[in-house]
C-alpha cells in the first residue's frame, strides 16, 4: 500500500476521496435533466420547429438560468473526463500538462461563447 | 480456484497480429471504451456543436443559415458531410448519455452482477446504435 498522505503522499494529478466521482455524477445528472425537459419541449409542440419555436424554448428566463448552470456543469465534467483519459494514456509530465492546459484553455473559450450566445437571446 | 484460472487462456508477451484478431471485448468492455471514445469526440467538436446551437437561436437570419448548412453546405464543406458529423455526434451523445444512466442505475442500486453488467451493456449498445438509426434516417430524409 503505497502511501497517499502527509510528505511521502505520491502526486498523480488526481484529487483523492469523493469529490470528482461525485462531481462527475451530480453534473451528469443536471445535464442529462436540461437534455429531458429540451426534449420534452421539442415533443410537446405542435406543427413544425421554425426559428420562433425552437428560440422560445431558451428564450424564457427560468431556462436561461438552468441552461447557465448546466453549461458551468458541463465544463466542469469535460474537464474530468478529459483529465481521466489525459492521465490514463499519456505520460511524459510535459506533454500531459500541456495537454491539460489545451483543455482548460479550450473548454473555458467555449463557455464563453455558448453563455455570449445565451444571454443576447 | 486454481483450476478455473488454468482453463482460461493466458495472455503474455500479446502479439498485435496474432493475439489482437481474436481477443474479443466483453460488452461491457465495448460500452467502457465506446463512452471514452464519444466523449472525447464530443470535447473535440464543442466548438461546432456551439456553433450549431449559436446559428440556430441566435436571429432568423443565421437560422437559415443553420438549415441551409445541412441542406447546401457551407463554405467548402457540402451538407452531407454536416450530416455525417451531426449523426457521430447524435451517436456519441446517445451513446454518453445511455451509458452514464447505466452508470447511475448501478450506483444508486448497487446492481454489480456480471449478468446485469453484460445484459445492461447489451441494451445500451442496442439502444444507442437503434436511436441513431431512427435519427439519421430523419436527418437523411428517408422518411
Amino acid at each position: 500500500m503505497s502511501v497517499n498522505f502527509g510528505s511521502k503522499r505520491i502526486v498523480v494529478g488526481a484529487h483523492y476521496g469523493l469529490r470528482d466521482w461525485l462531481a462527475q455524477r451530480v453534473t451528469a445528472a443536471l445535464i442529462a435533466l436540461l437534455t429531458a425537459l429540451i426534449l420534452v419541449q421539442i415533443i410537446f409542440t405542435s406543427g413544425e420547429i421554425g426559428y420562433d419555436k425552437w428560440a422560445s424554448i431558451f428564450s424564457s428566463q427560468w431556462m436561461k438560468a438552468l441552461t447557465f448552470a448546466t453549461i458551468i456543469a458541463l465544463i466542469y465534467h469535460v474537464w474530468v473526463g478529459m483529465r481521466d483519459i489525459w492521465m490514463d494514456y499519456v505520460k511524459p509530465t510535459g506533454t500531459r500538462l500541456l495537454l491539460q492546459i489545451f483543455t482548460i484553455v479550450w473548454l473555458l473559450a467555449c463557455a464563453g461563447w455558448a453563455i455570449q450566445v445565451l444571454w443576447r437571446l | 480456484m486454481s483450476e478455473l484460472r488454468n482453463n482460461k487462456p493466458e495472455f503474455r508477451n500479446i502479439n498485435a497480429f496474432v493475439d489482437l484478431p481474436t481477443y474479443r471485448l466483453p460488452p461491457a468492455g465495448w460500452v467502457s471504451i465506446l463512452h471514452r471514445v464519444s466523449g472525447a469526440f464530443m470535447f473535440l467538436l464543442l466548438p461546432f456543436i456551439i456553433w450549431l446551437f449559436d446559428t440556430s437561436v441566435s436571429s432568423e437570419i443565421s437560422f437559415y443559415k443553420f438549415v441551409s448548412a445541412f441542406n447546401i453546405g457551407i463554405g467548402f464543406i457540402p451538407g452531407f458531410i454536416i450530416k455525417l458529423i451531426s449523426l457521430g455526434l447524435i451517436w456519441a451523445f446517445l451513446h454518453h448519455l445511455i451509458a452514464g444512466l447505466r452508470h447511475l442505475y448501478m450506483d444508486a442500486t448497487h446492481s454489480v452482477t456480471k449478468e446485469f453488467g453484460r445484459s445492461s451493456a447489451l441494451f445500451v449498445l442496442f439502444l444507442s446504435i437503434g436511436l441513431t438509426l431512427v435519427l439519421g434516417a430523419k436527418l437523411f430524409g428517408l422518411y
